[in-house]
């Protein structure tokens, strides 16, 4: 019923999914900050920020991962997809910690080893569903 | 606001997961009946690949619903507590895809599936502290 083989490329686009929507994020975060508050009153300051570097290619990394995403949901389910995924908040939090010098509490810690724990679990699954051979299964199943 | 902030952060995390989970479960959907992308790219490049994707009036109604989580997103931070509408809204949504896709999509959500959403879940609330 369910496929499990993943090609090199398919995890190579499941790794890119990963790391556009944690970098595509934080560049717009980053941009933002920058830009400062924008009032409801002066809206054009927006279009102004979508002008500056780090706003821009936080759009750029984001649509290549909507491009990577959209990709990996033709081939994988959207249940393997978004947890096998996950892991981009743990890389965030370890680049944060040794890259950054950020403090990382103990409940984030075990939020670390939570969503590590969730990646292994679906990560050693199968990674699509065959509709076809699950309604065929049913249909035998009603037949018997 | 005042009288009742419990209930309309509830609201308003609700309406964020329900927009969220629509609008995965209706791309994944449209992407599932499109096929394999990287089949359709080598067969007729990316315009061919890319055409196929925006043609979908599935996957318009599923970016559509994106757009509404959004914004009900910002709606709701301009009104509640940061803190506890975002990791909320996240980590309560791979739960709720999960049951979507069991319903909508025929996914096999097994025991393994289960356990890694609720597993994540409870991971990104966590991050959250």
């Amino acid at each position: 019923m369910s496929q499990s083989k993943l090609t090199a490329n398919q995890l190579l686009n499941l790794a890119v999914v990963t790391v556009t929507a944690s970098c595509g994020d934080t560049f717009l975060a980053r941009g933002m900050k920058l830009v400062g508050p924008v009032s409801t009153h002066h809206l054009g300051e927006l279009v102004h920020a979508l002008l500056t570097p780090w706003v821009a290619a936080g759009i750029v990394v984001l649509i290549g991962f909507f491009a990577s995403y959209l990709t990996a949901l033709s081939w994988a389910d959207l249940t393997y997809v978004l947890p096998a995924t996950s892991i981009g908040y743990v890389i965030m939090e370890l680049l944060g910690h040794f890259w950054l010098h950020e403090y990382v509490s103990p409940w984030r810690w075990l939020g670390i080893v939570f969503i590590t724990a969730g990646v292994g679990f679906v990560a050693r699954g199968p990674s699509y569903t065959d509709i076809r051979q699950v309604t065929q299964k049913i249909e035998e199943k009603q037949h018997a | 606001m005042s009288q009742y902030p419990h209930l309309l952060q509830i609201s308003m995390i609700g309406c964020i997961v329900l927009w969220a989970t629509a609008g995965d479960v209706l791309i994944a959907s449209a992407m599932r009946k499109i096929g394999d992308l990287d089949r359709i790219r080598d067969a007729s490049g990316i315009p061919g690949a890319a055409t196929a994707v925006l043609s979908s009036p599935r996957f318009g109604l599923g970016v559509l619903c994106m757009a509404l989580s959004f914004f009900s997103m910002l709606f709701a931070l301009s009104h509640g507590d940061l803190t506890l509408i975002g990791p909320a809204a996240a980590s309560l949504t791979f739960v709720t895809n999960a049951v979507a896709a069991k319903f909508f999509l025929g996914e096999a959500v097994d025991r393994r599936r289960w356990l890694a959403a609720v597993f994540v879940c409870i991971g990104v609330a966590l991050l959250a502290h």
